[in-house]
């Protein structure tokens, strides 16, 4: 052996090692094991106790919020802290905070599965449930904002006797669409995902009135290969729907603040800069969900450290992406508008009489995800749940930045002002992440979390010969 | 299992613990002439559909899908331009009554949104869903075609049908189970 090859040998430091592959499910699963752990979770009898005492809490806050829209109904929205001009606060803040939370659901059911990313099947059902709480909850917001909520149903085009219609010119009818059609669909697509589990769970029932029940609504899906053809295709067409229609949204609601001329909204950055801010807060809310969740119900064998792992890289690229906007802001404005009153917004963000929320925003969202670049912080679950919580906190404080303080001192300082929240604003807050986590945990008690049917098609032995993954598209045009 | 003569066949039901074997019960079913069959899987099995003979242009849910869209689109588009035209005109500063750029926002969601409602609706519609009941669920272990059995069935509708071949090639092909499927 010469010199120069015992160096070599002797410096393992040049050698690089491939990462270990960590599975997206425990070896050794079959196709009776998932349906009977997942189905499990629902069909055992008796109920976990913590479940109940956390939905005593939860379901409290959820009664805080009816009390507090009771109030609103009769007395309006002046018990609320919004004043003029602070006339968009708390309750945009959270719309927006809580649409956005629902985007991660769609990214992953939709925009993973045409990626073809595998991990994405365990948590989709999870997080997709989570986009329609989430939507329920944001919508809840502009719905009483109006202040009379009854006539909500003037935001739709519908003939009437007074001959008005709509304004189609205005960011705030266009938000009426796509909130109405992300709703929907959301719910559609879930729907369409349970009903393979669901005649599972139909047929793994044991008391009759339960069987009758999944029976009903899993509307009598029988696992007959014509129907799997049109419903994989559903799928795959249902996805590519909302891959563009989840863009679409957040960019819809980023124009609510863009089109207007107040400064600190008027800025073209608005919608990949809302779009990135909501799939980041997503994934957030997913990882404070599941983390809890899969200890709880015993899914680790099918929620592992990969997905976990993944979701923390996802964060921390769309925590970049948010970073990069907030520096680039603070530079059309200072720098590139040459607008007095833009200027005037940056600095009086940062030094202002809400300069303390604004610094919390920095440290949340762009000091603290950085954590995320090691690998044994995004496996250490215990200090990811606590970062996910600081990422929630950062992306509302984000959406509180941007609405109240452009807003409290815009151009005239005559017309200046102060918003301070009143115990209406805050009950009404707490109540929908009361009635958020009241929904989730009815969900996880009542419907598979986790989609079986697409579980079994990544199990190695229903795979045919030549054929390495199942509906691989490109191995079937090859064979 | 009881065997009522006044009860119509529906059909012959095999009954298979893995893929390869379903696959390739189908494809002798195939070979052998048997044209009205249909599998039953706890997956999608593109395989399989393909063997039985419903291929890709037999699938008409993109079809759909795209024509629901494309009213979508045009609806969406019309209505704005109809409202802000026509039924409420509203003259601001000589603006244009239809500024397209404007009113691509609604044009898209309704094209999405009728789109997907179509693609999930005629989906269904196309699978004679909801169907509470079917005859294959007679068959006695057939809940576990939800969860870890593959099951064929070759029916009476078949020209070709005639109950002992059906059965003896079934056999033939490794089903653990043969059952008569009562209609």
């Amino acid at each position: 052996m010469s010199a120069y090859e015992q160096t070599i040998d002797t410096t393992p430091s040049l050698i690089i090692t491939e990462p270990e592959k960590v599975p997206t499910m425990t070896p050794g699963q079959t196709l009776e094991s998932i349906s009977l752990k997942i189905s499990e979770v629902v069909l055992r009898a008796g109920t976990p106790r913590w479940w109940f005492g956390a939905l005593l809490v939860s379901s409290a806050f959820a009664v805080g919020l009816l009390f507090a829209l009771t109030v609103l109904v009769f007395k309006g929205i002046g018990i609320w802290g919004n004043n003029q001009p602070v006339g968009w606060a708390w309750d945009i803040t959270n719309f927006v905070w809580w649409i956005g939370i629902g985007h991660a659901g769609t990214l992953i059911s939709a925009i993973l599965l045409l990626l073809k990313q595998e991990w994405r099947t365990s948590i989709s059902r999870f997080s997709e449930t989570m986009t329609i709480f989430a939507v329920v909850c944001a919508g809840l917001f502009p719905l009483f904002h109006t202040g009379r909520p009854w006539v909500a149903y003037w935001l739709f085009p519908l003939p009437n006797t007074m001959g008005v219609w709509p304004q189609f010119r205005s960011p705030l009818v266009w938000d009426v669409f796509a909130v109405s059609t992300y709703f929907t669909l959301s719910v559609v697509f879930w729907y369409i995902g349970l009903i393979p589990d669901l005649s599972t769970m139909r047929d793994r029932a044991k008391s009759l009135f339960v069987k009758k029940i999944y029976g009903m609504v899993a509307m009598g899906w029988r696992g007959s290969t014509r129907h799997w053809s049109r419903y994989e295709t559903a799928c795959l067409l249902l996805a590519g729907l909302c891959t563009p229609l989840v863009v679409s949204v957040h960019s819809v609601v980023s124009m609510d603040f863009a089109v207007g001329i107040v400064p600190g909204w008027h800025t073209t950055i608005f919608p990949p800069y809302f779009v990135a801010g909501a799939v980041y807060s997503g994934f957030a809310m997913v990882l404070t969900l599941v983390i809890p969740a899969r200890k709880l119900f015993h899914l680790e064998d099918f929620i592992t450290m990969k997905h976990i792992d993944s979701m923390g890289k996802v964060m921390l690229t769309t925590g970049l992406i948010v970073a990069y906007a907030y520096t680039f802001e603070p530079f059309f404005g200072l720098v590139y508008s040459g607008n007095r009153y833009e200027k005037f917004l940056i600095l009086n963000r940062a030094f202002g009489p809400y300069a303390p929320f604004y610094w919390t925003l920095i440290l949340c969202n762009v000091i603290t995800p950085q954590f995320l670049w090691w690998r044994k912080i995004r496996n250490n679950t215990v200090v990811l749940f606590m970062l996910s919580i600081v990422v929630n906190i950062g992306m509302w404080l984000e959406r509180f930045v941007i609405i109240a303080i452009s807003l409290h001192r815009d151009f005239l300082p005559s017309s200046w002002g102060y918003f301070k929240p009143t115990i209406f604003d805050i009950l009404t807050f707490s109540g929908t992440l009361g009635l958020f986590m009241t929904l989730m945990l009815l969900f996880l008690r009542g419907m598979p979390s986790i989609p079986m049917f697409e579980l079994k098609t990544s199990l190695p032995q229903v795979h045919l010969a030549g054929h390495p993954a199942q509906g691989d598209f490109e191995q079937e045009v090859a064979s | 299992m009881k065997q009522q003569k006044s009860y119509p066949i529906y059909g012959i039901m095999a009954e298979f613990d893995n893929v390869q074997d379903l696959v390739a019960a189908t494809h002798a079913a195939y070979e052998a002439g048997y044209r009205v069959m249909d599998a039953y899987t706890p997956f999608p099995i593109e395989e399989v559909s393909e063997t039985i003979g419903f291929h890709r242009h037999h699938n008409k849910v993109p079809l759909v899908t795209l024509i629901g869209g494309l009213c979508g689109g045009i609806g969406g588009y019309s209505l704005a331009s109809l409202a802000s035209a026509v039924w409420f005109p509203l003259n601001i500063a000589g603006r244009p009554l239809i500024p397209w750029p404007m009113f691509i926002p609604v044009t898209f969601e309704c094209t999405i949104l009728v789109a997907g409602l179509s693609c999930a609706i005629g989906m269904m519609a196309m699978n004679g869903l909801p169907q509470p009941y079917h005859p294959v669920f007679n068959v006695p272990n057939f809940s576990r075609a939800t969860i870890d059995r593959f099951f064929l069935c070759i029916e009476a509708r078949d020209p070709r049908y005639d109950e002992d071949a059906v059965i003896g090639l079934l056999n033939r092909s490794g089903a653990m189970e043969v059952t008569r499927v009562q209609g």
